[in-house]
């Protein structure tokens, strides 16, 4: 792989691996990488950091051969300490750098809460715009890997919750790319939630083709359809759009949502939609009692009701801490729990 | 007794048994150097009353004089402040005006002040306009500063989370080839915090240019060191994540001046991060809605009295000739003049803009916020018209 960004360079990477037949597909994880890459190499303030990002390069191997190519003060191998880590981040940002922290996995990234809430989500706000926090904290989430347990949490809602914070997910590997531009590019903090169960999913999109920067806040329609919404994100997109093809046989045409950003919210595509469908089901693996599904169903209960030919219904995942793996699929909502919900979306009142 | 020893001899040696275990280093040890360096001395640091006053620059003296006499001021007006619903709480530094005005005077311009919430004296000490430094106490902002303008961070209430800011932002700037140094404040109960932990061992790691400084004021609120904690020493915690540990009288603005000075320069040529325990005493409450009746004895504080940290050093500068009447007086003056401009600025109701309560939430305001600052606006207007 080259070090090509958009440009001149990236279309001859672009030609020659045209001239070579099809260009190899690529991960998530590929994409990821490229896209801290070319951060990096355009803005020397970019700076790297977590445990294992350097040498052994993630144990995702997400920021692989970062560290050879710009330098371990850029790719650092801090101590074992998320709050140390994201701590010492805000310093870094205070003098104008530009961290992107790695968090291990989901539910280690919870001894750096209170650094996240109380002075990364919040620092803007206490000095009243003088500081801001271009900081991304990047953490592997969501389950359906067979992890142990502590290795699969959904924890968008616990961010969702704090102002001051993006919340971005994205669900495909050009998205992957756009999106985590964009949030090392924003002035303000960004949790950017890696599906880790797509890390290895593959696109024709090719890692030396120009790739857009996404804009955060921003939801796209994946799947036209206009007899229901599907409205989900991250890990579920896959799931919703496997579910939608299946209900094309019982007659159901179903438009899928993805959200790309839980915070800021986009409103207006996720209502357009619903709008033109009358019906709408929320679809994610986190737990569902007052989980980001509750939030999307009152918004757009709130702002479509007068459109709606039955209530929004959520599908997620059961509201018990993360199961063993061996048991995971019961929990993970699926596409017959998908298409279940939808057919309880009171199709007869249509006509 | 028979029958085990038996049983025992009954074990038959296999043949060719591995020979017994002997304790060897396992083979990846390597034993640390020395540790004895980074010990803290058994004593606290003093210079006050010692022959290594002779050494103190008057010029340095004088100044101290001034800044405590000044700071003990703030402190008394800051808490009349309260009484009168001005202020919403202080936290008092009576007693511990050493501790602050050393660590101002410790530092350079271009150096960064980290301090909490009970430090806003040394905030002001390094030149922060004192209303400023008062927003958090008040309650008209958070933060009243730019805290790039006057390298002080804003003032911070959750316990040892500023620690591991000074460690990143002193680390940035020694990536980018700055000289800057970060002088981190915290108090002995935070000390427990993990941050505090988590924010000295990347300090150590990293070599970063900070200076932890510690004022060991004797209570965390209502609970004293001896429950906080069960090490010899604050300062003696350095050892283990690799850096020095120092012990000074927090009452001698000297020896405080010295120390803090001594660490500072050491972090600025490279040399890493230091950990500055400073033995003082808060002689007020924990602030002004806490009853310290409940938790400590009269006496104690009496004794804390005789070793005020102004009492000492206007006897060294007596004894000097170096401070007369007319001296002191100056002095209380120019304290008074700064008191009674703060009051009557205080007294001011300050403007606030409620629409300000949307602006710096995002760099950009989403829908949402803006939708909520439309709602905002239009009950103001109606506020205004009723
Ligand atoms: C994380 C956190 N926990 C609890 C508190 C509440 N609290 C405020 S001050 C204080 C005691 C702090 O004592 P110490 O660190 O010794 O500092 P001092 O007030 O004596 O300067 C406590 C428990 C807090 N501010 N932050």
């Amino acid at each position: 792989m080259t070090t090509a960004t958009t440009g001149p360079t990236a279309a001859k990477a672009a030609k020659a691996a045209g001239a070579a037949g099809k260009p190899k597909p690529a991960t998530m994880a590929q994409a990821l990488q490229r896209a801290m890459r070319d951060a990096m190499a355009e803005d020397p303030t970019v700076h790297v950091m977590g445990e294992d990002v350097g040498t052994l390069g993630g144990v995702f191997r997400v920021t692989d051969g970062l560290a050879k190519e710009f330098g371990e003060d850029r790719c650092t191998d801090t101590p074992l300490a998320e709050a140390g880590i994201l701590g010492a981040a805000v310093g870094m940002a205070m003098y104008g750098l530009r961290p992107v922290v790695e968090m291990q996995f989901d539910a280690f990234a919870y001894p750096a809460f209170e650094q996240l809430i109380s002075h990364v989500a919040k620092m803007r706000n206490r000095t009243r715009g003088a500081m801001p926090m271009p900081i991304v904290i990047r953490v592997p989430y969501g389950g359906g890997i067979g992890g142990v347990e502590h290795h699969s949490d959904s924890s968008e809602a616990y961010y969702m919750a704090t102002p001051g914070l993006h919340v971005v997910t994205p669900a495909t590997v050009e998205d992957a790319y756009g999106l985590l531009r964009a949030a090392i590019a924003s002035d303000d903090p960004v949790v950017f939630l890696e599906p880790k169960r797509l890390y290895w999913s593959k696109s024709d999109w090719s890692p030396e083709a120009p790739a857009p920067v996404e804009p955060i806040g921003k939801a796209v329609v994946r799947r036209r359809g206009t007899g229901a919404t599907l409205i989900t994100y991250g890990p579920s997109v896959p799931v919703c759009l496997e579910a939608a093809e299946a209900a094309q046989a019982e007659g159901w045409d179903l438009e899928v949502v993805d959200l790309r950003s839980l915070v800021p919210f986009d409103d207006e595509t996720v209502c357009a939609s619903v709008r033109r469908t009358g019906r709408a089901v929320v679809v994610h693996e986190s737990t569902g009692f007052a989980g980001p599904g509750a939030e999307i169903a009152a918004r757009v209960m709130e702002r479509c009701f007068h459109h709606l030919e039955a209530p929004v219904l959520r599908v997620a995942g059961f509201d018990i801490p993360y199961p063993p793996p061996m048991l995971e699929r019961h929990h993970l909502p699926g596409v017959d729990r998908v298409l279940d919900a939808v057919a309880r979306l009171q199709w007869e009142a249509q006509s | 007794m028979d029958s085990l020893q038996q049983r025992s001899s009954t074990v038959q040696e296999p043949p060719g048994a591995v020979p017994a275990y002997r304790p060897t280093p396992p083979p990846a040890w390597q034993p640390r150097t020395d540790p004895g360096p980074l010990l803290p001395d058994a004593e606290p640091l003093r210079v006050l009353g010692t022959d290594a006053v002779a050494d103190a620059d008057p010029a340095l003296l004088l100044r101290l004089y001034a800044e405590l006499i000044r700071g003990r001021r703030y402190n008394t007006q800051a808490t009349a402040l309260t009484k009168q619903g001005r202020l919403a709480v202080y936290p008092s530094t009576t007693g511990q005006e050493a501790c602050e005005v050393a660590a101002a005077l410790a530092l350079e311009e271009r150096d960064w002040l980290f301090p909490s919430y009970r430090d806003t004296l040394a905030a002001v000490a390094r030149g922060l306009d004192p209303v400023q430094a008062l927003t958090l106490l008040r309650g008209d902002w958070h933060t009243g500063y730019d805290p790039r303008e006057h390298r002080i961070a804003p003032l911070c209430t959750p316990l040892a989370t500023q620690l591991p800011h000074a460690v990143g932002l002193a680390h940035a700037a020694r990536l980018k080839g700055d000289d800057v140094v970060a002088l981190a404040m915290v108090g002995d109960g935070g000390t427990s915090e993990g941050d505090f932990h988590e924010a000295l061992n990347f300090a150590a790691v990293w070599q970063a240019p900070v200076v932890f400084f510690v004022q060991n004021n004797g209570f965390a609120i209502s609970v004293p060191l001896a429950k906080q904690t069960a090490a010899p020493s604050l300062a003696h915690k350095a050892v283990g994540y690799g850096m020095p540990g120092r012990l000074v009288d927090g009452n001698d603005a000297v020896a405080v001046h010295q120390v803090l000075t001594e660490a500072v320069a050491r972090a600025r040529r490279g040399g890493g991060p230091t950990l500055v325990e400073a033995i003082t005493y808060r002689i007020d409450a924990h602030t002004n809605a806490d009853d310290a009746t409940r938790y400590r004895a009269a006496g104690e504080v009496e004794t804390w009295r005789a070793h005020d940290p102004i009492l000492i050093l206007e006897r060294e500068l007596t004894e000097r000739g170096l401070l007369d009447e007319d001296g002191r007086r100056a002095a209380a003056e120019a304290a008074e003049t700064m008191a009674a401009e703060l009051r009557e600025r205080m007294n001011a109701d300050p403007v606030l803009d409620p629409m300000e309560l949307f602006s710096h939430v995002y760099a950009e305001q989403t829908t949402q916020l803006r939708e909520q600052a439309a709602q905002l606006r239009a009950e103001l207007e109606a506020e205004g018209e009723a």
